[in-house]
């Protein structure tokens, strides 16, 4: 299977640690990851906001280098770049769309592109549990974490194919298998509010709120994420958020990919844990790992 | 409704029909129930509910409709659309609403437009998204010189803030030509309108 | 032949497109018409007085009348036409209302069309030939299937008529959902003080024979005659035996047994008698929770049982009835609201369904009527219920209003406030839909005397807050602002639909069924009780959501048709059915095979098996006339020969 990885923009800046631990953990099980030769944004919200045809152009010229490399598979581990991969893939099967969008390219665009996935279905579809487990060497049990997926990786339902829209399980399947206990968390496709985090501040802090209350409430080491949007929301802004909530909170927001990389005991210099604005220092020494552990 | 008469509101039944061409909606099965409005997280800082909205885009209320801040407060996380009981895709409607506001020249909120046109600024300039040239345009534009300060230090500390731009010269050129591209149309369509 | 032909203006309904005088008058030219007219309404007293004197006078021996669907005033002028003589087949009808008047504007067009379809009518009748009924005996015994309120009226007052009613009951004990109801609206008396005394009534009627915990198996026969295999179920008790001691329930140790009758609130014994006041009050074993069925170890029941009546070896048993008619009362099964993700989907312990809030608040429910959480035991401060949950819901393919919810939600926020004072509720409604006796006053109460809190607007989600409250994310749409709620209770108005395995029965009844499983009435306004298929007759739930008052009134209504029915001493067939041509059959079985009645059957004729039509059961629908390969067949009242003078006509016109 030849897999084209489609980084997204944040893997250079605020989501570092989430690129380096994905790099860390799929290679750990043999994922060879491409990277798709100068690729460029997808657009994120802003394009689509302007408008549809120039959001699906701004995709369909990387789906399109991936098509060129002959890829079967193209992953990325941002759900907002999901999202506007699928949905230009989605909305370029009608022909006039398509006309429009390819009049916006350098060349026509190639008729069929490979799926765009996420790096946690190609872990989650790949992997069964009993792969994890033997791969598991610092087992996460004793710790407790909810795991929170965000609006975009599972909407639309029709075109994201997530499992179910309202309450997917991938991810604590995944970390249930490195021995964390996950709590049902009734929040978990809840919008954060990133998208209006810089523009409108009080928007981004009365919903990422919501979701860290719940979380405090109930007694969890660490709240998993998936999207660099979510996490830098929850954890940089989380200050933000308590001011709103009139709370305190201090609640460690880590990729999943981070806390796989922990359980499979991969050196936590390759996971960027040391980027993480609320320090997780207290799960690690539940886990055992300690101050040090991290450095 | 046809002949029903909304003294001091002006009704357009063309408009209604382009939102329901556009968005591939039939707008005419919302019932009112307002579980989209139940859901949206963005519900309390808007001036109109989602389910004002459709109701004014049902009537034909174009001022009402495109004249909304609560279309650029939409964060476009469609959880109206996955409960709507007349399965009813709101946020495609949302995002015609949004498009045909722009066009019509009614940006309610510009701070939320300008932050998408820094963002894109940079995309264009780098092809791929720069972080502290988007904030550094998006004060300019929005003369909003202290947004976020508070979020720098900790920000730049753990090295979530990158001061050179990610650049890969190839695909900062291709951006840019799609991005021309799409702008000398959109003047095009301007000016024949 | 001399033919008569009267054209109707049924007012300007036809007259208003159609020139009924002048189609009148064109008729007059058709070969054998002897008589026209065009009068205003034909089917009224003095137009059908004019039909009989015209005969009389004119000596006609046949009658077409153009008007409006056969479906309606086809059997009115058969009647007609036979009071003054002739057979009822040698006449004709043309629709020239919905076929012609009522969807085309232009007069003359209109007038041609009808024309045309008279001479057709015409064309038909002078191929006619009369056509005589067989009659024959019929069993004056009812089956009832479904022990609900609906059912429990139609069985006493069938037998009240005099008629002997066989009851067949899915469940151990009648009483259907209305015996799981604490109160009724709007009156707020006691479901049980009500419903038991006609439950009693069941029981002792000496013309009733109550098979409860049993299925109707297989039916077979017609109008009259129907033969019917019910299978009891084993109950691995002795019925006989059993007299409902409930000395069993006490001792046997399997506690953790799912309470159906209780809405999955609370637990109870493998062995089991569903409720105090139960009719029949018998023990019945719950064979998956049973510790000696499934690891035959146990057997505490058989030994404290003081008249012996465990039977762990007892098998389901087949019985036959037969039958002259039949009523459908089978009643309703919520929707499966585990689909509603957003408000847990069955997850949380504390967001219920309204049926088993009424458990809650009945005093032989599992709490003693007293609200308790089912999470915690604590009573609830701030009840939220939601209406309209798998009720006009498109999304989830329920889009039609279950009819009765907005007024038990009502009945519940009033009983909340009596049984807990310092509580408050609040209803998240689309519509009130209070249309009934004394309902709007009902619901008003509620919200200004006890205080209701009601918001119109659906809720988006339900969600634990982690401290033992659940949030409710809604929406005031008056307000037109989103609002959030902490609640101790959510209960949900949970929609209804057909009851499992309704589809499977409409089938063997030969009965439709809609889309969501509720059975076809033959006609939504004018015949709401009866079906496609003689003799069978509908009450309550089954046939579309309604609430007591309407279940009984229907239960009555289904009474009725069945004592009009065996009003007669013998019953007529009707003669439009299928002959088959023994000359021509060649035995190939194709029309057996296709016939959804079972009325072709196999004779041997001179030592040669030919098909032979049952005159009673064939319902002549033409299956087995167009299926026969060798043209063997032929509709009595649709042969070749006339539905070819027809074609000929029109294409010859």
């Amino acid at each position: 299977m030849k897999i084209a990885y489609y980084p997204g923009c944040s893997q250079e800046g605020s989501a570092l640690d989430y690129g380096k631990s994905t790099g860390a953990v799929c290679a750990a099980f043999g994922f060879h990851l491409e990277e798709i030769p100068n690729w460029t944004c997808c657009g994120s919200t802003p394009a689509h906001a302007l408008d549809t045809e120039l959001s699906a152009a701004l995709c369909a010229r990387n789906l399109d280098l991936a098509t060129r490399e002959k890829a079967d598979v193209v992953v990325t581990p941002c759900p907002s770049c999901l999202n506007n991969l699928r949905l230009a893939s989605h909305r370029m099967e009608n022909p006039s769309f398509r006309a429009n969008v390819n009049a916006l390219l350098d060349e026509p665009a190639a008729e069929k592109f490979p799926e765009a996935t996420s790096i946690m279905q190609l872990l989650g579809r790949h992997l069964d549990t009993e792969t994890i487990k033997a791969r598991v060497k610092k087992t996460l049990n004793g710790i407790k974490l909810a795991a929170y997926y965000g609006c975009l990786m599972s909407r639309p339902a029709n075109v994201m194919d997530f499992g179910d829209p309202e309450n997917p399980t991938l991810m604590e399947s995944l970390l249930a298998a490195c021995g964390a206990e996950m709590v049902d968390f009734p929040l978990k496709t809840a919008c954060c509010g990133a998208a209006s985090g810089i523009p409108e501040r009080k928007l981004t802090a009365y919903n990422s709120g919501r979701i860290l209350e719940l979380a405090t409430t109930l007694g969890v080491d660490a709240i998993a994420v998936a999207c660099p949007l979510c996490q830098m929301n929850l954890d940089l802004r989380q200050k933000q958020a308590a001011k709103a909530e009139d709370a305190f909170f201090d609640m460690p927001i880590l990729y999943f990919t981070q806390l796989m990389g922990l359980a499979m005991d991969i050196n936590p210099e390759y996971l960027g844990l040391e980027q993480l604005c609320v320090s997780p220092e207290m799960l690690l020494r539940k886990l055992g790992m300690g101050k040090g552990g991290a450095a | 409704m046809m002949n029903a008469v909304y003294p001091g509101r002006m009704q357009d039944k063309d408009f209604t029909r382009k939102v329901e061409e556009a968005s591939g909606q039939d707008i005419s099965t919302c019932y009112q129930c307002g579980n989209c409005t139940a859901g949206c997280p963005a519900g309390f800082v808007y001036d109109r509910q989602v389910n004002q909205i459709m109701r004014a885009v049902q009537l034909g209320l174009k001022e009402q409709a495109l004249g909304s801040a609560s279309l650029w407060y939409c964060l476009s996380c469609s959880i109206c659309t996955m409960r709507c009981p007349n399965n009813i895709d709101v946020a495609a409607v949302m995002e015609v609403l949004r498009h045909m506001a722009r066009e019509e020249g009614h940006v309610t909120v510009p701070r939320m437009d300008k932050f998408w046109l820094s963002f894109m600024d940079t995309v264009r300039a780098f092809g791929r998204v720069y972080e502290i040239g988007t904030m550094s345009l998006y004060m300019l534009r929005s003369l909003r010189m202290n947004t976020d300060l508070d979020l720098a230090m900790p920000a730049l500390a753990h090295r979530k803030l990158p001061f050179v731009p990610h650049l890969s010269k190839e695909g900062a050129s291709a951006v840019g030509r799609i991005i021309s591209r799409y702008r000398a149309r959109q003047e095009k369509q301007e000016k024949r309108q | 032949m001399r033919i008569g032909v009267f054209i109707c203006h049924c007012g300007s309904n036809i007259g208003g497109t159609v020139d009924c005088a002048k189609v009148a008058e064109t008729a007059s030219h058709y070969p054998d018409v002897a008589y026209v007219d065009d009068p205003m309404y034909t089917c009224a007293e003095p137009g059908q007085a004019a039909i009989e004197e015209a005969i009389k006078k004119e000596r006609l021996d046949g009658v077409v009348v153009a008007s409006c669907t056969p479906r309606m005033h086809e059997p009115t002028f058969r009647k007609t036409v036979e009071r003054a003589g002739l057979n009822p087949y040698m006449f004709e009808m043309a629709n020239i209302r919905e076929h012609v008047s009522w969807i085309g504007k232009d007069k003359e067009a209109n007038t041609n069309k009808a024309a045309e379809l008279v001479l057709m009518a015409v064309e038909k009748l002078r191929h006619n030939r009369p056509l005589v009924p067989k009659s024959f005996d019929i069993t004056k015994k009812v089956l009832i299937i479904g022990g609900g309120v609906a059912g429990i009226q139609a069985a006493l007052d069938c037998a009240e008529g005099g008629v002997p009613v066989i009851l067949v009951e899915r469940e151990a004990t009648i009483g259907g959902k209305m015996a799981k109801l604490d109160k009724t609206f709007p009156t707020v008396d006691c479901s049980a003080c009500i419903l038991g005394p006609k439950m009693v009534d069941v029981a002792q009627h000496p013309l009733i024979t109550l098979y409860a915990y049993s299925e109707v198996e297989d039916i077979s026969g017609y109008v009259g005659n129907f033969n019917v295999k019910i299978r009891k179920k084993t109950p691995y008790v002795d019925w006989s035996k059993c007299t409902g001691c409930g000395a069993c329930t006490e001792k046997c140790p399997s506690k953790n047994t799912p309470d159906s009758f209780n809405e999955l609130m609370g637990k109870t014994t493998a062995i089991t008698i569903a409720f105090p006041q139960a009719i029949p009050k018998k023990a019945v074993i719950n064979a998956p929770y049973c510790r000696k069925l499934q690891s035959g170890k146990c057997g505490v029941c058989a030994k404290i049982c003081p008249t012996g009546a465990i039977n762990y070896t007892m098998e389901d048993e087949i019985i036959s009835e037969d039958v002259g008619s039949i009523i459908a009362a089978t009643g309703y099964d919520l929707v499966d609201w585990s689909v509603y993700e957003e408000y847990g989907g069955g997850k949380y312990p504390d967001v219920i369904t309204a049926l088993a809030y009424e458990r809650l608040l009945n005093a032989s429910g599992p709490t003693g009527g007293h609200i308790k959480r089912p999470s915690d035991g604590k009573e609830p401060k701030n009840i939220v219920f939601i209406q309209c949950v798998g009720s006009r819901d498109r999304s989830i393919g329920r889009p039609y209003c279950s009819a009765f919810c907005c007024m038990y939600t009502a009945k519940q926020a009033v009983l909340t406030k009596d049984h807990l004072p310092d509580s408050q509720s609040h209803i998240f409604y689309m519509d009130i839909r209070a249309a009934g006796k004394l309902y709007d006053e009902f619901t008003r109460r509620a919200m200004e005397e006890y205080g209701t809190n009601y918001i119109r607007g659906r809720v988006s989600a339900v969600y634990p807050d982690g401290n033992g409250q659940y949030v409710v994310m809604g929406a005031d749409t008056l307000l037109g602002e989103p609002i959030e709620i902490k609640a101790d209770l959510v209960v949900l108005s949970v929609g209804i639909e057909a009851s499992a395995g309704a589809p499977a029965l409409a089938e063997k009844l030969r009965i439709s069924y809609d889309s969501y499983g509720f059975f076809m009435e033959s006609h939504v306004k004018l015949k709401p009780v009866e079906t496609n298929t003689a003799g069978v007759f509908l009450a309550g739930c089954c046939q579309g959501p309604k609430d007591i008052p309407a279940s009984v009134a229907q239960g009555s209504a289904a009474a009725a048709k069945v004592l009009d029915l065996f009003s007669h001493e013998k019953l007529q067939s009707n003669p439009q059915i299928a002959n088959v041509d023994i000359l021509r059959c060649v035995d190939c079985k194709k029309c057996i095979m296709c016939c959804p009645f079972g009325a072709i059957e196999e004779v041997s004729v001179r030592g040669v098996n030919k098909a032979q039509v049952i005159e009673t059961v064939c319902q002549g629908c033409g299956i087995c006339v167009a299926t026969c390969p060798q043209g063997a067949i032929q509709l009595s009242h649709s042969t070749d020969n006339q539905i070819l003078a027809e074609v000929n006509a029109l294409c010859q016109s």
